[in-house]
């Protein structure tokens, strides 16, 4: 087959496999994870065949293959839509046909099929009992509908196609994260992260519109390959002063990017999205959906960064990204430290993680940020999964012993080893990529590649942010290990955890290897020892895409043992830190930390800050002034008014107008024919002669008027 | 010759009686009696006018021929008309005749 009817051929089979969920196979659980992992099944294989075909083609990234068809005609040019198969796109369908898949499996598992339906269940709640969940089938039609989205934002060639990829997500991550809807933390979860990526998008929006009046495109290859276009965008004073044109539309996108992929200050919505099923905050707000944001910047890279040359300044809209990036990196890493929930810390961390890619696309590390995003796509997701199969083991525990604990709480956890061996090993595995163990993990070659990438280029203020991140990212992945696995159990329901089934459990395997695997593909050439034994194709293969191919960085000692000091001394001090934490005992770091602690608990305030700056106002606004003052008064008062008017006017017209003259006239006519016709009517006798002699008489009449007058 | 103005004076007045005779006769016999007296001043002036205008044409006497039937046909139906009257009120009165009205 052709590389482009390939690419045209991925995205389909789950949007089919959504369409036949919904209208034929909802009744029939076993029918539809059939289907919908048939579905991802058939994109995954296309996505290897894709790959591995791409991989072999010389120079790939100068002679990708694309194909378009047009679609709206608009006047003089027409928006086209089409698929772009290129380096970037070839590895951003690797990450995902393979976490898609994993997690479409694992979502079996995980949602208890094989069990028997509890009577006790209700839709719109977890199964209290480990009975089937009861919405099954919705699950797994919602879950194709989101990869169709991914794998057209993925694939797309242009930056519309790519929006409408994009908020096929954003509207299943709103359906998903309400799929539980019968809690309202969820439903007020689901509507948060709705509106708060809608900002983002609404900017993004602005961005992709500007940029159209300004190109007359939105063709990745028309605007990003074509010098002159990125020169004449680069050199033309935007709207708004002090920024080129090319610079407002990167910050534009760059505010969807804040949004969709949680950068601080929208952040907020990622944490509560974790009201969702576990796999749900793997695949969508783990590994592809937030990560949409970072592949939607790292695609319009060129534009982010026009005007700018490899070693060069950085241009504003550059060093706001970078400045973003880095600061979200450092702000919610300090959150995850002092978070219980095993989701939440995960949630954190991953806010954390996209903020170095941001960082990283920010100082111009392009092959570092898309690195980075594929190693972690991998070992966040397999770190969610494994928290989901611990939730499960716990809430197994939690049912046999009816005690009544948060399956969720880190603190309830502990020792849990022994109990669930394959999710504790593949979790490490997970945590030591996500803290960048040295050598070993995929984590470790990618962030390294972004510390080094700063530290070369003399970003040393993002260097040192990052570097103090990736300490706390060591300390509070050790920290969540430590307590949810080491130790002795701290609950009765942690002491009864098992492991999951094969269909979690298997999943997980997939996506360890990856976590570790991944990362021997981009090992630097000028690394000490390693280096030049596996060639650094990921550099090689990703750099390919960009117009201007990013030399390799030369080696430097200080990132390299900057990197590997915060990463082992972190995993150590966590260890120290929690390896005796008592059943009932509280943080020991809330003891150290102080009032620090109480603030990085509650997320530096800022839910309670939005909710007094912005939700309360919005109400207030919705209630008193749009409703009571605005719709109630001034609306509807008018409306009363010219209805009132209208009465008035109407029974003033009938009294005047209509009865007296025009119902008079009318009366008078047919009562004038009436009364005619009485008067009239004794000609009309009856007797034939009668008529005889009036009409002999009138004839006469005629006959003489004509003899003696006429003629 | 009989000079064509005496014929014309004989048939006028014969068509007069007629007509005198249908507007003042109760009797409804009578009336159709009367019309039978004004057809027949008709078709004299017929064949007065063919004798004295074009006598070589036979059209007068055939125009006069069918002025006969189409009396004879008249009288005919007027007579059923009267007989059915007759038979459901009882009368032959053309005054009493008079339903036809508002």
């Amino acid at each position: 087959m052709q590389l482009d009817l390939i690419a045209w051929l991925i995205p389909l089979p789950p949007i089919v496999a959504f369409g036949a969920i919904i209208l034929w196979a909802h009744r029939n659980n076993r029918l539809s994870h059939g289907i919908a992992i048939g579905g991802v099944a058939i994109s995954w294989g296309l996505a290897m065949l894709l790959f591995a075909r791409a991989i072999g083609i010389e120079n790939f990234g100068e002679h990708p293959v694309t194909s378009s068809i047009r679609w709206l005609p608009t006047g003089q040019s027409a928006l086209e839509f089409g698929v772009l198969v290129d380096p970037l796109s070839t590895i951003g369908l690797f990450f995902v046909a393979w976490t898609l898949l994993a997690i479409f499996v694992y979502s079996v598992g995980y949602h208890n099929f094989g069990h028997k339906t509890d009577p006790a269940d209700v839709k719109g709640l977890p199964p209290k009992a480990g009975g089937i969940e009861p919405m099954y089938a919705r699950f797994f039609a919602f879950i194709s509908l989101f990869a169709f989205g991914m794998l057209v934002l993925v694939l797309s060639d242009n930056l519309l196609l790519l929006f409408i990829g994009w908020e096929i997500m954003g509207l299943c991550s709103y359906l998903l994260i309400g799929f539980w809807y019968g809690r309202p933390s969820a439903r007020d979860a689901m509507i948060k992260a709705f509106m708060t990526t809608r900002v983002g998008d609404v900017f993004m929006l602005l961005g992709i519109v500007y940029l159209y009046s300004q190109t007359g495109t939105l063709s990745f290859r028309q605007i990003l390959y074509n010098e002159e276009v990125l020169n004449t965008l680069a050199s033309s004073p935007a709207v708004v002063g002090g920024l080129s044109a090319a610079g407002l539309i990167g910050l534009l996108l760059f505010v969807g990017t804040v949004g969709k992929s949680a950068q601080w200050p929208l952040h907020v919505w990622l944490p509560d999205a974790m009201e969702g099923p576990t796999p749900v905050s793997a695949l969508i707000h783990a590994a592809t959906m937030v990560s949409a944001g970072i592949f939607m910047i790292l695609r319009m890279f060129p534009l982010l960064t026009a005007g700018w040359h490899e070693g060069g300044p950085l241009t504003p809209t550059m060093m706001v990204i970078a400045g973003i990036g880095a600061f979200t990196a450092l702000f919610a890493a300090t959150i995850a430290v002092a978070q219980k929930d095993i989701k939440r810390v995960l949630a954190y961390s991953t806010i954390s993680q996209l903020g170095y890619m941001v960082a990283a696309v920010g100082i111009g590390a392009f092959v570092a940020a898309a690195f980075h995003l594929v190693t972690h796509a991998f070992f966040k997701a397999l770190l969610f999964l494994g928290s989901g199969s611990v939730i499960h083991g716990v809430e197994h525990g939690v049912h046999e012993t009816h005690e009544h604990v948060d399956s969720q709480d880190m603190f309830n956890m502990g020792g849990l080893r022994h109990k669930m061996p394959a999710t504790f090993w593949t979790f490490l595995l997970g945590g030591l990529a996500l803290s960048g163990f040295p050598i070993l993990t995929a984590g470790f070659w990618s962030k390294d590649e972004i510390l080094a990438d700063a530290f070369a280029h003399g970003h040393t203020l993002v260097f040192w942010v990052l570097a103090l991140a990736a300490l706390l990212t060591a300390f509070y992945t050790m920290r969540q290990i430590t307590l949810t696995f080491l130790g002795k159990p701290r609950t009765q329901a942690a002491g009864h955890a098992h492991e999951s089934t094969w269909t979690m459990t298997v999943p997980l395997v997939v996506l360890a290897v990856f976590a570790v695997g991944f990362g021997w593909v981009g090992i630097p050439e000028a690394f000490p020892g390693l280096g030049g034994i596996l060639p650094n194709w990921f550099h090689e293969f990703v750099g390919g895409v960009l117009p201007e191919h990013p030399a390799a960085i030369a080696f430097d000692p200080t990132p390299l043992l900057v990197s590997v000091g915060v990463a082992l001394g972190g995993l150590l001090l966590g260890w120290l830190t929690y390896r005796r934490v008592r059943a009932g005992a509280p943080d020991p770091l809330r003891r150290l930390l102080g009032p620090v602690y109480a603030v990085l608990e509650n997320k530096y305030y800022f839910d309670e800050f939005y909710n007094y700056a912005i939700v309360r106002p919005a109400y207030w606004v919705a209630e008193t002034f749009t409703y009571t003052f605005l719709d109630r008064r001034v609306i509807d008062g008018f409306l009363h008014a010219v209805g009132r008017t209208g009465l008035r006017v109407g029974a003033y017209l009938r009294s005047r107008f209509d009865l007296p003259v025009v119902n008079a006239f009318g009366d008078w006519v047919g009562e004038s024919t009436k009364a005619t016709g009485r008067e009239v009517r004794v000609i009309q006798s009856g007797r034939v002669q009668q008529y005889l002699l009036i009409g002999i008489v009138f004839t006469s009449l005629v006959i003489s008027y004509f003899l003696l007058v006429g003629a | 010759m009989i000079p064509l103005s005496w014929y014309l004076i004989l048939t006028a007045a014969l068509f007069c009686v007629g007509l005198f005779g249908v507007l003042s006769r109760r009797n409804a016999v009578a009336i159709l009696m009367s019309i039978e007296l004004m057809l027949n001043a008709v078709i004299l002036n017929l064949i007065v006018f063919w004798r004295y205008g074009q006598p070589a044409d036979i059209s007068g006497q055939v125009f006069a021929l069918i002025v006969f039937a189409v009396a004879a046909s008249e009288a005919a139906v007027g007579l059923a008309l009267i007989l059915s009257i007759y038979r459901r009120r009882s009368t032959v009165a053309a005054d009493d005749i008079n339903m036809l009205k508002w």
